[in-house]
Formats: C-alpha cells, sequence, structure tokens
C-alpha cells in the first residue's frame, strides 16, 4: 500500500497516537519517518559517524508525518548544474589568468572547459524545466528578490563572452596565425569580461538554494556560496590538471587545491552551524554523496600536493579526483536539502526552538 | 480580502475541497486510501488546493454540559463520553503579505492582485519550480500528472477564485461551506471576528483554542488566510513560525559577493607563484 | 447528522452558537459526535431501553409537563378491562395471535370506544389475513378514527387510564437496566436526562432528530414512538424548538411518501383499497365518515383525487370510477417481490432510479431474483449494479449464476438528472422547494415525466386503436387507462410535459376549473378535482408557490415565503399546542399561534393548525362530525379523538406501547423480557437468508461481534451518484471497516490492513481502519465489539468493492416493512476474502459451525 500508510501503520503500531505522536527520536519516530524509514536510532548513530549528537533529538509533533514545506521537484539536472556552473566560471578565471600570463595551452583548455561545462549547464536548467520551451520567460522580468532571475542574467550575460572567448581560439585554425591576432584581442577582451562574471556564476547559486524554506539549504544558506566557489575552483583546477599540458598545469593545481581545502573546511562549517538541520547532510543519500566527496578531495588533493607536479598520469587523476569530489559534495548538497523538507522534524523541531521563550 | 477559516465549527464535510475542483478543475489527485483517518487528500499540492485535515486525538475530559441558559460551549470541546477528539481543519493557501513563492519567481508568473492575493498566470510559469521549496507552508506545487491535463510542468495552488472576486462572487470553498467555518471577507474584520471568536471558546473552556497566521508582524508579514486552532500548528501539519526566506537575502548576497571576490583573489595568487612548475 | 445532512446541520451549529446543548447518541463517534457536546455510544438496536429510560426518569421524578400532558394528551383515556401490558404477558401484549405472528388489536381500544386505523382496516378482507395484508396503509397520515367518546380521569389517577398504564410500562427502564441494555453508563443516562429535562417545559423547547440509524430495526416504527411519547409527556410537541425531526433521505424522499411510490397508499396518506367483493367507495369511506377529525372528510378527498385521474368519465353514477383503482390482494412490498422473483420467476421489473443489487438487504438475493425474471428495466443516470448484474455481479464470480443460462432482457434508459428538468423537492418539513431546469438533459436521457407521459400516451394510442377495430380491447378491461386525464401539455425540443401544469393537477381545480387554495374546499360531489388533498393550495391563485424564494432577513422567522409547506403552508403541524388550553401561549418566550379574543380568531408567527375562528372554549354538540367534532381544546386535529396518543389503540400492529425487543441477530438475551425479538416482525428463515442463532443459542458464538452499517458524508447510498465521480471517489477511495483497537487487538487486524467479514449469507472485504471511534461497549456483564462498515460500494465505477448488503439479511419492521440494515452479527477475520466458489465453501463452513446450513446452496 502507500508509503502513507505505512507510516500511519506504524505510528499506530507506535502507541496509536496518530497525527498527534510525540516523537523522542526513537522507536515512536518510525511512525514518522517520511524518507527511508531508517529507525531514528540508526540514524543517531549515522549522523556525523558515530560523533555526538549536535543537537538532540527534541519532541515534536507532525500531522502523521508528512513534510510541512515541500520538497523541491528538481531532479539531478540541477545539482549537476550547481557543479556545471562552478566548473565553468573556475576555468574562466583559469582561461584569463593564463591569457594574461601567456600560458597559451591552459588558456585554450580552460576556455574550451568554460564553453562545455556552460552548455552542459544550460541543458540541464532547461531539461529541468516543467515547460523547456519557456526557458527565454527567465528573461521576461529582473527580479533582485529571485536569485533565479539574477543567476538568469547572470548567464545571459556571462554565456556570450565565455563563448566568444572559448570561439577566438579557433581563429588560428581558420584564419591562419596573421591575421588570427586581431581576433584573440577581442578574444582577450571577451575571456575578461567572462572572468568578470565567473565568480559570480560559481557563488550565486549558494544564494539560489539559500534563499528557500528547505531546512537544510536555509540553516546552510551563508556557508553555502563559500562551498560552492571552493568546489568550482577544485573542479576547475582539477578539469585544468586533466585537460591543460604539464607544463602549465602550476596555477591550475594551485587552485584547485585551495578550492580542496576550502570545500573541506565548508562542508565542516555547514556541519556544524546547520545545527539539527545540518543532519541530513549525513544520512541516507545525501550521506553517501557526502562521504564520497570527502573521499575523492582528500584523495586528490593528497596526490595533487605528492605527484602532482611530476607525473602527468598522476595530475591527471588527481584533478579528476578534486573535480569528482566537488561533483558529490553538490549531490550532498542537493539531496540532503530534499531529505530535510521531507522530514517534519526539520521544519518544527527549529521553528519551535525559535518560539521558546529566552530564544 | 481574505479567509478566516474557524476549525472550531468545521464538520470535515469537505464541501471545500469538492467545490474548489469543481470551480477551478483541478484534476483528481489519486485513489489510494492513506489510513490517515478520514483523510485521502494527504495535503495540500499541485492539485489539492483546498485539504481538510482529520486528527483523532486523546484530550482530557472537559467540563459540565452548558445549562441551557448558560454560555454556548461551541466547538469539539464536548463530545466528553470518550476523552477524545476529531479535529478538523481545512488548509488552503495562506496568501502570505510577503510570498516567498511570488518574491523567488524569475518569471514574474506569480503575482499580487488587486485583492492581494498571490497567484499564478499559466501562460507565464515555465515550471521552474523554485517557487516550492520557497513556500514556508509547503503549499505550492509543480503539476507532474495526468499527462492530458493542460497544467502539467506548471506551479498550482489556490487562486483565492481570482476569476469570481473579480465578478464579485466570494470563492467557490467559502461558498459551499455549511457551517461558516470558512469565512471570506475583509482581513481587518475577519482579524476582529477570529479575535472575538477565539475569546468566546477560550472562556467556554475549549482546550487549546488559538489563532494562527493572524499576527501582521509574524515571519511572513501575517497571511491572508487565518485559522482558528485546537492545538498547535505542527498537528495540522502547520509549521509553528513561518519565516519567508527572502528575509535573509541581503544577508546571502553579501556571503556571496564575499565569496565571489575570495575566489576571484584566489585565482590571481594561483597565478603568482608563476606558470611553469 | 454532520456525516449526511450537512448542510441541515448548519442550523445545528447555529443553535449550538446561540447556547444550545448539542446530544449525539451513536454507536459510533461520528463526524457529528465530534460537534457534539456529548456523545452517547450506545448498543446497537437498543434505543428503545434508552429512551425509554428518559421517560421512566420523567415519569418517576414528575417531570412531565402536567398541564399539556392532561390537556392534550390521552394520559387520561381509561383502556379496556381485557387490555393486557408487557408486564402482564412477559413481553407480549393482549391480543397475540402466535401462529399469525401478529396482533388483534382490539383489546388495546379504549373503554367504550370502537377506534379503527382510519381508512384500510375495516376494508381488509378478514383479521386472518392481516399477515398477507400489507399492514402500514391502514391508517392516514392522522391516526386511526372512532366511534364514541372515551372515558377520561382528568386527575390521571385512575389504575386503568393511560398514564398509570404508561408509568407501569416504563417502571423498569431503570438507568441500571439502560446500562445492562444499551452499555451506557448509569452517569451518563442521567446526564442526559437531566438535560434534556431541565431544557423542557413552558420556558423550553428540546427537539429530537433521527434518521435511519432509528429505522432501519425490526422495531424501528416503536423506536420513533418511543420518542414521541417522550416528547409528549415533555410538552414538546407542536411548538417551536421542540419535535421529533426526522432527516429523509433521498431528495424529495418526503414527497414520494406524499404522492406514493409506496404500493400500499394513494396520493396524501389514503390508503390503498384491498381486492374483495362489494366493496364500493361508500363503504370504503364508511368508517371515517362521521367520524371526529379531519380524516372525517375522507370522503371528499377520495372522490376528488378520482375526479383528478379520471376528469369527466368519473361520475356519481359510476361510483366516481372508484372501481378503476387498483386493489391489493397481499404486501406487495419489494422484499415480498424479490421473493416471489426468486419462487416463481417471470414477469417483469421496473428500477426506477434505484440499485437494488446493491441497496437493498441480501445483495445476493436481489441480484438472484433479477436473474429469474423475464424483463428488467433500468432507469438511471450510470450504469448501476443492478443494469450490470448478469455480466460482473458477485454471483458470476463465485460461479453461482452464469452469464449464458440469465435469461433477463434488460433495458437500461439514461434518465434525466434534476439539474435537466424542472420539478419540486418536498423536504423533512414537509416544503415543496421548485427547482428549474438548467440544461437540456444529453444524449437519449430523459425525465421520468417524459417516460411515463409519453409510455402511457402511446399504450392508450395502441389500445384506442385496438378498441376501434372492436378487438378484444374494446372491454371494459380498458376503460382505466383510455379514460385517464391524460392531457399535459409539451414543451421544448425533448416534447417535455410540462412539470408545472402537473402541479397544478395536484393542486386541484374548482367547479369553474380556476386553482383550488385549500383543501377545506374540497368536496365530496364530483365539483371539486385534487390531485393530492394535502398539497392543496401549492398552486393557490395559479402561483407556484412551492418556487418562492424570498431571503430570510425579509421576512419573518419562520420565513412563510420560502417555498410552501403542506398542509396549508404550516410550518409546524398540530401548532394550537403552543397555546395553553385557553389559547395563550404557554410562555412568550415560546410564543407561536394564540387566540386573539379582539379579533375572535387565532394568530401568530405560523398559520395556525386549527379551524382560525374556533373558540379555545368551543364544545361540539354530541352529533358533531369531522372537523365540528373537536373541541376548542383538541390541537391535533388529524387524530379521532384531537389529542396526541401515548398509548395507541390502533395504528400500529406490533403493540400499542413500545418495548424492547432485540434485533433479529443478538449477542445478547433480552434482559427486558422473555420475549426475546419483536414478534410481529416479518421474517424470511429460506436458504439464502439463514438468520444466525442469538444469545446462549448453539452456533451464536461463530457470529460473535455486532455488525452495523452506515453511510459516509463523501459518498451517496448505492454509489451510483459518487462512486463514479472522480471528485467525490479520491475522497473516500476504498471500502473499509472500523473497529476499536481492543477488537484489532483480539481479532489480530492491522491498520491499513485487509479484513473479511463473516455473516451466513456471504462474506466481503474490506481494508481495516483501526479507531477509537469505536468501543467495546460492555453491556450484561459482557464486551461487546461492534464493525462498522459503510454500505456504499459495488463492483461499478471509480472505486469499487464488496457490498455490505450481502452480508445483511432480510428480516422487517412489520409496520413499514423496512428491512434490519443497522444490525447483525457477524465474524470478523484478517485477510483478503477467498474468491470464487471457494468463497460459497468459506461461508458454507461458518453456516454448518453455526449449525445452521440446513442443505443451503
Ligand atoms: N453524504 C450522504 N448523505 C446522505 C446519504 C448518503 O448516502 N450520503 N443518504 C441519504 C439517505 S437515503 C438517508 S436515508 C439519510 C440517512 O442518514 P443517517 O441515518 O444519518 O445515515 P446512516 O449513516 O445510515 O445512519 C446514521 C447513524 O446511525 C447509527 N446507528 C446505527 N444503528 C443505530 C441504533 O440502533 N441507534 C442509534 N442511535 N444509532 C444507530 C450509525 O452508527 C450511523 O452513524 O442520509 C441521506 N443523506
Ligand atoms: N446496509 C444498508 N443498506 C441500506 C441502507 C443502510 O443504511 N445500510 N440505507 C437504505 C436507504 S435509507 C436507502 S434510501 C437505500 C438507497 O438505495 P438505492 O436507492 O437503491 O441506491 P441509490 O444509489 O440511492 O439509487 C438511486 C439511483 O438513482 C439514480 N438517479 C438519481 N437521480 C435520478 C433521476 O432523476 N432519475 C432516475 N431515473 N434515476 C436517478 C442514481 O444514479 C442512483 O443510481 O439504501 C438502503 N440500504
Ligand atoms: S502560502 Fe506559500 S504559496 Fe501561498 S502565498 Fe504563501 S508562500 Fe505563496
Ligand atoms: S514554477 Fe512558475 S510560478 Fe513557480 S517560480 Fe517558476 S515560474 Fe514562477
Ligand atoms: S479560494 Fe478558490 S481556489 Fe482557493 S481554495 Fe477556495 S475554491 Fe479553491
Ligand atoms: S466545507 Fe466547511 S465544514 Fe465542510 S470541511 Fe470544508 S471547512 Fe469544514
Ligand atoms: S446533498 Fe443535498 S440534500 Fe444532502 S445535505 Fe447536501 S445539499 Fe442537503
Ligand atoms: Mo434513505
Amino acid at each position: 500500500m502507500t508509503g502513507t500508510m505505512d507510516r500511519v501503520r506504524s505510528a499506530v503500531g507506535a502507541g496509536r497516537s496518530w497525527g498527534r505522536t510525540v516523537t523522542d527520536g526513537s522507536s515512536s519516530g518510525n511512525g514518522h519517518r517520511s524518507g527511508d524509514g531508517a529507525p531514528a536510532q540508526t540514524r543517531r548513530r549515522r549522523r556525523g559517524g558515530g560523533e555526538q549528537p549536535m543537537v538532540p533529538d527534541a519532541e515534536f509533533t507532525s500531522y502523521y508525518g508528512r513534510p510541512v514545506v515541500r520538497p523541491s521537484p528538481w531532479t539531478a539536472d540541477i545539482p549537476a548544474y550547481l557543479f556545471l556552473g562552478g566548473l565553468a566560471g573556475g576555468s574562466s578565471l583559469l582561461a584569463a589568468g593564463a591569457d594574461l600570463t601567456g600560458l597559451a595551452g591552459l588558456r585554450r583548455a580552460t576556455r574550451a572547459t568554460a564553453l562545455a561545462a556552460l552548455g552542459g549547464g544550460t541543458y540541464a536548467l532547461v531539461h529541468d524545466l516543467g515547460r523547456p520551451s519557456r526557458m527565454h520567460h527567465m528573461l521576461r522580468v529582473a527580479k533582485p528578490t529571485s536569485p533565479m532571475s539574477v543567476g538568469s542574467w547572470l548567464l545571459a550575460a556571462y554565456g556570450p563572452l565565455a563563448g566568444a572567448a572559448a570561439a577566438s581560439e579557433l581563429a588560428p585554425a581558420v584564419l591562419g596565425e596573421g591575421r588570427a591576432a586581431a581576433v584573440l584581442r577581442l578574444g582577450r577582451a571577451a575571456g575578461l569580461g567572462a572572468a568578470g562574471f565567473a565568480p559570480a556564476v560559481a557563488s550565486y547559486t549558494g544564494v539560489l538554494l539559500g534563499d528557500t524554506a528547505t531546512p537544510t539549504w536555509a540553516e546552510a544558506g551563508p556557508y553555502l556560496p563559500w562551498l560552492f566557489v571552493s568546489g568550482a575552483a577544485a573542479a576547475a583546477g582539477g578539469a585544468a590538471l586533466v585537460t591543460a599540458p604539464r607544463g602549465q598545469s602550476a596555477p591550475a593545481r594551485r587552485l584547485g587545491l585551495a578550492g580542496a581545502v576550502g570545500e573541506l573546511v565548508a562542508t565542516e562549517v555547514v556541519k556544524r552551524r546547520a545545527g539539527l538541520a545540518g543532519e541530513p547532510m549525513g544520512q541516507g543519500r545525501a550521506g553517501r554523496y557526502a562521504r564520497g566527496a570527502r573521499w575523492c578531495t582528500v584523495a586528490g588533493a593528497g596526490l595533487g600536493l605528492s605527484v602532482g607536479g611530476r607525473s602527468r598520469l598522476g595530475a591527471a587523476a588527481a584533478g579528476a579526483l578534486l573535480a569528482a569530489g566537488s561533483w558529490c559534495s553538490r549531490f550532498a548538497v542537493f539531496h540532503g536539502g530534499q531529505q530535510s523538507a521531507a522530514d517534519p522534524r526539520y521544519t518544527v523541531v527549529p521553528q519551535r526552538e525559535r518560539l521558546r521563550p529566552g530564544t | 480580502m481574505g479567509f478566516f477559516t474557524d476549525t472550531s465549527v468545521c464538520i470535515g464535510c469537505k464541501a471545500c475541497e469538492v467545490a474548489c475542483k469543481e470551480w477551478n478543475h483541478v484534476p483528481e489527485d489519486g485513489l489510494s486510501l492513506t489510513g490517515m483517518s478520514y483523510d485521502n487528500s494527504v495535503g495540500l499540492g499541485a492539485s489539492t488546493w483546498r485539504h481538510v485535515a482529520f486528527i483523532e486525538q486523546p484530550v482530557a475530559p472537559p467540563g459540565p454540559l452548558a445549562t441551557p441558559t448558560g454560555a454556548a460551549q461551541p466547538g469539539p470541546g464536548g463530545a466528553e463520553a470518550m476523552s477524545f477528539r476529531w479535529l478538523m481543519e481545512s488548509d488552503v493557501c495562506k496568501h502570505c503579505t510577503e510570498a516567498g513563492c511570488l518574491d523567488v519567481c524569475p518569471t514574474g508568473a506569480l503575482f499580487r492582485t488587486e485583492f492581494n492575493s498571490v497567484v499564478v498566470q499559466n501562460d507565464i510559469c515555465n515550471g521552474c519550480g523554485y517557487c516550492v521549496p520557497a513556500c514556508p507552508f509547503g503549499v505550492i506545487g509543480r503539476r507532474e500528472e495526468p499527462d492530458h491535463d493542460a497544467a502539467v510542468g506548471l506551479a498550482q495552488k489556490c487562486t483565492l477564485c481570482y476569476d469570481r472576486l473579480r465578478d464579485d462572487l466570494e470563492p467557490a470553498c467559502a461558498k459551499a461551506c455549511p457551517t461558516e467555518s470558512i469565512q471570506f471577507g475583509e482581513l481587518a474584520q475577519l482579524r476582529s471576528r477570529a479575535r472575538d471568536r477565539v475569546a468566546t471558546l477560550q472562556q467556554a473552556g475549549v482546550a487549546g483554542a488559538r489563532l494562527y497566521g493572524a499576527d501582521p508582524h509574524d515571519g511572513v508579514g501575517g497571511t491572508g488566510a487565518m485559522f482558528l486552532l485546537l492545538d498547535e500548528p505542527e498537528v495540522y501539519g502547520l509549521p509553528p513560525d513561518p519565516q519567508v526566506p527572502t528575509r535573509r537575502l541581503g544577508r546571502l548576497w553579501r556571503q556571496a559577493g564575499l565569496a565571489a571576490g575570495t575566489m576571484a583573489a584566489a585565482a590571481a595568487v594561483a597565478f603568482l607563484g608563476g606558470g611553469r612548475s | 447528522m454532520a456525516e449526511c445532512h450537512p448542510v441541515g446541520f448548519q442550523w445545528v451549529m447555529e443553535a449550538k452558537a446561540r447556547g444550545a446543548t448539542i446530544i449525539h447518541v451513536d454507536p459510533r463517534f461520528t463526524r457529528t459526535s465530534a460537534l457534539a457536546d456529548l456523545h452517547v455510544p450506545l448498543r446497537v438496536g437498543s434505543d428503545i431501553a434508552f429512551l425509554g429510560g428518559l421517560i421512566n426518569y420523567v415519569l418517576s421524578n414528575g417531570l412531565e409537563f402536567r398541564e399539556y400532558v392532561t390537556a392534550y394528551t390521552n394520559a387520561g383515556t381509561i383502556l379496556r378491562e381485557d387490555a393486557a401490558d408487557t408486564e402482564d404477558l412477559d413481553g407480549l401484549f393482549s391480543g397475540y395471535d402466535a401462529d399469525e405472528h401478529g396482533y388483534d388489536t382490539d383489546t388495546w381500544q379504549y373503554e367504550g370506544t370502537v377506534a379503527a386505523p382510519a381508512g384500510g382496516q375495516r376494508d381488509r378482507p378478514s383479521k386472518r389475513s392481516s399477515k398477507t395484508a400489507a399492514k402500514s396503509e391502514t391508517h392516514g397520515s392522522g391516526g386511526p378514527s372512532m366511534r364514541g367518546t372515551p372515558e377520561v380521569d382528568e386527575t390521571l389517577q385512575h389504575p386503568r387510564c393511560v398514564f398509570q398504564v404508561l408509568k407501569r410500562h416504563f417502571a423498569r427502564y431503570t438507568p441500571e437496566m439502560v446500562a445492562e441494555v444499551c452499555g451506557v453508563p448509569p452517569e451518563q443516562f442521567t446526564k442526559v436526562a437531566e438535560a434534556i429535562t431541565r431544557n423542557s417545559g413552558r420556558e423550553r423547547t428540546t427537539a429530537f432528530a433521527y434518521a435511519v440509524g432509528w429505522t432501519h430495526h425490526t422495531v424501528g416504527v416503536q423506536y420513533i414512538r418511543t420518542a414521541a411519547i417522550l416528547q409528549a409527556l415533555l410538552g414538546n410537541i407542536g411548538r417551536p424548538g421542540g419535535g421529533i425531526l426526522a432527516l429523509r433521505g433521498h431528495a424529495s424522499i418526503q414527497g414520494s411518501t406524499d404522492i406514493p411510490t409506496l404500493f400500499n397508499i394513494l396520493p396524501g396518506y389514503i390508503p390503498m383499497p384491498h381486492a374483495h367483493e362489494h366493496l364500493d367507495l361508500a363503504s370504503f369511506i364508511e368508517a371515517d365518515a362521521g367520524t371526529k377529525g379531519y380524516w372525517g372528510n375522507m370522503d371528499a378527498y377520495t372522490v376528488s383525487l378520482l375526479k383528478a385521474w379520471w376528469g369527466d368519465a368519473a361520475t356519481e353514477a359510476n361510483d366516481w370510477c372508484f372501481d378503476y383503482l387498483p386493489r391489493l390482494t397481499g404486501d406487495h412490498g419489494t422484499y415480498n417481490t424479490v421473493m416471489r422473483q426468486l419462487d416463481q420467476g417471470g414477469g417483469g421489473y421496473f428500477v426506477v432510479g434505484e440499485n437494488p443489487a446493491v441497496g437493498s438487504a441480501n445483495g445476493g438475493m436481489q441480484r438472484r431474483g433479477l436473474a429469474n425474471l423475464d424483463w428488467l428495466v433500468v432507469r438511471d443516470l450510470v450504469m448501476t449494479e443492478t443494469a450490470t448484474f448478469w455480466l460482473d455481479g458477485p454471483e458470476i464470480a463465485t460461479g453461482e449464476l452464469r452469464t449464458d443460462d440469465i435469461g433477463t432482457e434488460v433495458f437500461v434508459f439514461p434518465a434525466a438528472a434534476h439539474t435537466e428538468k424542472d420539478g419540486s423537492f418536498t423536504n423533512t418539513q414537509r416544503m415543496l422547494q421548485w427547482h428549474h431546469q438548467a440544461v437540456e438533459p444529453p444524449g437519449d436521457a430523459r425525465s421520468e415525466l417524459w417516460f411515463y407521459y409519453h409510455l402511457g400516451r402511446i399504450i392508450r394510442d395502441k389500445l384506442a386503436a385496438a378498441g376501434a377495430d372492436g378487438g378484444s380491447s374494446a372491454d371494459d378491461l380498458d376503460r382505466p387507462v383510455l379514460d385517464l386525464t391524460w392531457d399535459y401539455p409539451t414543451e421544448g425540443p425533448l416534447a417535455e410535459p410540462s412539470a408545472q401544469a402537473v402541479l397544478a393537477e395536484i393542486n386541484g381545480f374548482g367547479p369553474d376549473g380556476s386553482p383550488l387554495s385549500a383543501y377545506t374546499q374540497l368536496k365530496a360531489d364530483g365539483s371539486t378535482r385534487c390531485g393530492c388533498w394535502i398539497y392543496c393550495g401549492v398552486y393557490a391563485d395559479g402561483v407556484n408557490h412551492a418556487d418562492r424564494r424570498k431571503p430570510g432577513q425579509d421576512q419573518s422567522w419562520v420565513a412563510p415565503e420560502w417555498g410552501w409547506a403542506w398542509p396549508a403552508n404550516r410550518r409546524i403541524l398540530y401548532n394550537r399546542a403552543s397555546a395553553d388550553p385557553e389559547g395563550r401561549p404557554w410562555s412568550e418566550r415560546k410564543a407561536y399561534v394564540w387566540w386573539d379574543e379582539s379579533q375572535g380568531r387565532w394568530t401568530g408567527h405560523d398559520v395556525p393548525d386549527f379551524a382560525v375562528d374556533k373558540r379555545p372554549d368551543y364544545q361540539a354538540p354530541p352529533d358533531a362530525i369531522g372537523p365540528d367534532a373537536i373541541a376548542g381544546n383538541e390541537p391535533f386535529i388529524m387524530q379521532s379523538d384531537g389529542k396526541a396518543w401515548l398509548w395507541a389503540p390502533a395504528g400500529l400492529v406490533d403493540g400499542p406501547l413500545p418495548a424492547h425487543y432485540e434485533p433479529e441477530e443478538s449477542p445478547l438475551r433480552n434482559p427486558l423480557y422473555g420475549q426475546q425479538s419483536n414478534p410481529a416482525r416479518e421474517t424470511y428463515d429460506r436458504p439464502g437468508n439463514r438468520y444466525h442463532p442469538s444469545d446462549s443459542e448453539p452456533g451464536a458464538e461463530v457470529y460473535p461481534h455486532v455488525l452495523t452499517t452506515y453511510r459516509l458524508t463523501e459518498h451517496h447510498t448505492a454509489g451510483g451518484m459518487s462512486r463514479t465521480l472522480p471528485y467525490l471517489s479520491e475522497l473516500q477511495p476504498e471500502p473499509f471497516c472500523e473497529v476499536s483497537p481492543e477488537l484489532a487487538a483480539t481479532a489480530g487486524l492491522e491498520h491499513g490492513g485487509w479484513a473479511t467479514i463473516t455473516t451466513s449469507r456471504t462474506a466481503v472485504e474490506a481494508r481495516v481502519l483501526v479507531t477509537e471511534r469505536l468501543q467495546p461497549l460492555v453491556v450484561a456483564g459482557r464486551t461487546i465489539h461492534q464493525v462498522g462498515l459503510p454500505y456504499h460500494w459495488g463492483t461499478n465505477g471509480l472505486t469499487t468493492g464488496d457490498s455490505a448488503n450481502d452480508l445483511i439479511a432480510i428480516s422487517l419492521d412489520p409496520n413499514v416493512h423496512i428491512q434490519e440494515t443497522k444490525v447483525a452479527t457477524c465474524a470478523i477475520t484478517a485477510g483478503r476474502r477467498p474468491r470464487g466458489p471457494a468463497l460459497l465453501d468459506h461461508v458454507a463452513r461458518y453456516r454448518v459451525r453455526a449449525g445452521i446450513d440446513g442443505g443451503d446452496q
């Protein structure tokens, strides 16, 4: 029968107190598990992998364990875009740097990456719409209160520039070295312009998630931009380690490593500061992605530090791991939010805390 | 304009749910028994714009019967034979003064009408889905089925019967409600009526009577749909202290700006060390 | 009431807001209980004990409204010496005939009078056949009529006066007994008793509202009688805020008894004549002509009816075509008809706006009966189970019936719904409200009016043609049909007969062909025509009064200009009782209708239910007959003694007073009398309809629990109008049963799981809702579990499932032949029921264990 019925049945099993069930985080909580139905005790152990619970399970009431807020209707397209947008942004920065410091190989590689990531990201965004044919409605209005509107305009500005920069790389092949110079100068202008928007492209998505009633995203909101720019740096650096000629990849490695460190730190901060709402990040699907992200990033960073400089293959492997870490961490954040919305506990308990006199 | 829903006189007949669907051509929302008392429509969503909640609940036996001359004991305060009560509440979009859904809508599909209600324009919505997690009450949803339905892929919710209001008709749900559990009208009037009613109930000793959404200073600037509840909001599936997400927006943008700057700086630094290793 | 009359319930909420105390007496905690001040759960089938307890509480504490009781009821009337009560005969009244399972009611008469129910009874061929003749037709809308004036003891002291008999009869209905029978604790009973008595008398009135929770019993009519006695004792009849409100069923089910779809009465509750020789109109009404009360004018009502039907063909010479009226040869009620279908087979069957395959008791028998017909006509909005029984009915699934073997020819006619035709609804307040056609019916759908008018027209044409060429049908046999007034104007693209024209005919015409305005104008000389005397006036002055829609705030609180209520647009019947014998209001607060000396007439907020100029001190001359024989202080003008009847000398077939009897199937022995259940109830102990053993009889333990069936707000009756609609189906998408946590534990039932409920008739499956809204009751020292089962489901529609009625046996109330659908015993087990032939074996095994198999198949 429906999941609902199962939930209610177990709620009834646990003292048959229907919608009034008081959950103490142990057995009777089962009746209110709306996600994977994992018994609360297991959840407590899982949370933070054996650390002390950061927030003691509070008593709370709900309507048959139904969500109070609604999880977003978004699919994998969105975390994929979070990653790709960051990758594009980071790559445009590297490209600009490479351009200014005359690392043509790195420049070529990163401009290409940026364009590819941008293309993939845009596809994901359109694909996730309920009415893809109405993508252009995104530019009907400019609304500062809507991070998605702001983001749309950012992409509208950044996209063509990044595209032009990448396109300019074709000039030598098409026009021949001599006449290409002029085009490359335009390409530089475009590339620098893109780089100007790039950091915003990488960070606004943190605001987009933060500006919701989804408990985990809302609580983690202020730290998400940091997590996302770190991830963008790690991903871009990592990707460049894979694609750029070995001799020119040092800046990419540095950026990637910096990003990795930033990502590990930001993740920790999110977990600590988000309080109870951080819990889902360690659970179920989100938890698996989070552990994957942690592992990849640490491994990628380690490898990058040790062999990164010398072995082409090692560098590529390190880069791939860094990118993978960034990818996983986006999915961890996404699913953590979805899970937090699906469980009334994460909406009700913190709000009750707020209401408690003296807090 | 807005609603005052007095759950103490709701008889759970669901006429409001049906009237809403009839008037607005909202499709059937699933044919499965939930076991949640008499509630088989589960909650508000893209295809359920009015939802009647049923809560079977043990309570402490109330006082003696009202004497014929004595004050009324309205609401389910009575029914004391069993130390037990059956709460019913008809939920609906709150038409928030500060509406998360509206704030975040990137296309302008969601707009505020001349009646201060919050309405989706079906011809503009592109189904981005952002309004869905932005609603602190979990009201609005994106319609996914049935396939042939014209609004599939679009965000859907209560329109406060925008079309009816423009024709000087009250909303279909309020019109259908036999016990005036759903009252439609001028918010100011409704607020004072709600305050009087809750006072009557409290003085009659009805357990846990309280107002919800009637405070203009709450986290969403007050709602266009207030409720008289007989227990804590979360018992009915309502958030105890809803906050419109966009109130945090300034802080979020600042952090995003700093993060972006730091990223740019980090990139610059990355090149200072020189290109070749 | 909140469940089934939600729109009407708004007024209960209004009353509550004004300080009324709402008490809900129901085995289950329902949506009504949720809004009530007090919910009293009791065992199904035990209300006579509960109400009897209240009567005893009133009498033993002297809480009756004395002046009212002495002046307006038959409390003081002296009964015959040989009248014996259940007290004397251990649960039987005098006159019981064990072979007939019926009563000879003579000994129930008042001393020195001969009371016979208005119309009908004396017309019975003989008392012997009282079992074969349907009985409810033996009295009209008022009570029986009576010859002679009874002896009355104003002091109510005479040992044989009704009041004393009543006291003795109900003496044993103590709070303790109520607890034992109903499972209602004495404290709770006392709460109710105090609330009701405190709220009755000069200054206050109490109302009772009931519906089929009270009527679907083998003692249904006596349930209502008990409430009537209580209300009469408390002075709550004929006064504002009082009364016993029957919450009716289908829209206009009231209308379909006023202008009956019943076999045993004519319009306006005029009895249907029985078939026997030498009965002419004179002898038919003889018993009433010349007696007291408004039934004294039954000749005028009947002749006007015959004139309305046969017009100029009806003359004094041919006895106003009285012989054209069909005659009763027995009980032609629906359940007897089904038995005839089963036993004799053949014949045709019109099923119009009904779905007996799901809605009537013992669905299996209903469908097997249908399978035995020559032809079946179904007129409905949707394809009902009754129309498709031969294709996918449960009997097809079990192999009991094979589609190929069923010879019944089924004609299904799509019907127009009320929005697609003009017409009127008559509600429980006897109020007619007109509804206008909103849209043309789709496709071939047509109204009933259209169907029967054109069917009649075609038949008449054929007969006329046959007659013309001197065929056999020049025969007088055709005259009743050919002479009918069948000339309704038709209108619109579909040649729809004018519903207004029909209303006008019902209202009636005077000698000059102009509309009548009151039934008091009706004459027995053939000068007036009236299709239903109680509706006379609805079309006064050619105005459709049923179509009035004056908003409440624009008129008095009685709202006389909204619709039209029979009789004479009276909103409260017997309202002369709202004034004291001198004609003064009992209290200012409850003033309603009173005598205005200055004007010399009755006046007030409502139309007085009394001859307006009859003085309160009017005393009828000894030779007065009919209405003139009613004294100025006798409000109950339809009764042949002008009084409210605490004791019913005639009119009921199962006792002059109510007594608690156990249902046909009960886990208990009757704690009150040796007589277990209603001795006059109608039963059909036969294969397919085996009754369970009760109490401690061997086999009773096989069906240990009490089963009750009921409605959900979200669905309508047999489901044709709700299971076919997505917006209603999604609200209650599957059949379920409701059980207490305790029963769930003992029977191993899981919330949300499946249960199989078994009776001797069949087994059905339903999802389980475990809920505290059902509680086990401790009765007679035993814990009784009640299983609740909505009866809306069947095999067709968007939500389908087993029908509760397949579980229910046919056993009937003897007065009105209503089935006992509110009580049965059953077994309940976890899991789904067997499929196919295995289901038959499953049910048979239970029957064998209970020792009631009798080789059934
Ligand atoms: N929504 C909706 N409304 C309807 C209908 C419908 O199908 N759906 N049907 C219409 C029709 S046709 C009718 S007749 C009316 C019927 O209206 P109701 O009589 O109100 O309908 P039921 O639910 O059959 O029975 C009412 C209650 O009687 C209780 N009951 C059973 N046995 C006993 C008993 O012995 N004593 C007491 N005190 N209570 C008992 C049951 O628990 C049930 O709660 O409703 C009309 N209105
Ligand atoms: N177990 C159990 N059985 C019961 C009861 C119970 O409480 N328990 N209640 C009993 C009671 S009170 C009743 S009234 C019966 C009801 O039982 P039924 O009357 O057999 O069932 P309904 O579904 O009301 O059937 C009415 C049909 O009329 C159709 N209809 C509606 N309008 C029109 C119209 O204008 N013209 C035509 N031709 N058809 C129309 C509808 O589609 C519907 O199919 O059930 C009885 N049976
Ligand atoms: S309740 Fe939700 S959907 Fe309704 S206005 Fe407020 S935010 Fe928007
Ligand atoms: S889904 Fe439609 S209404 Fe909701 S935010 Fe996106 S565009 Fe606006
Ligand atoms: S106001 Fe209109 S749209 Fe909103 S719930 Fe009521 S009926 Fe539905
Ligand atoms: S219509 Fe009114 S009474 Fe009925 S469920 Fe809705 S709010 Fe409650
Ligand atoms: S269905 Fe019709 S008759 Fe029944 S309660 Fe509703 S409005 Fe009244
Ligand atoms: Mo009925």
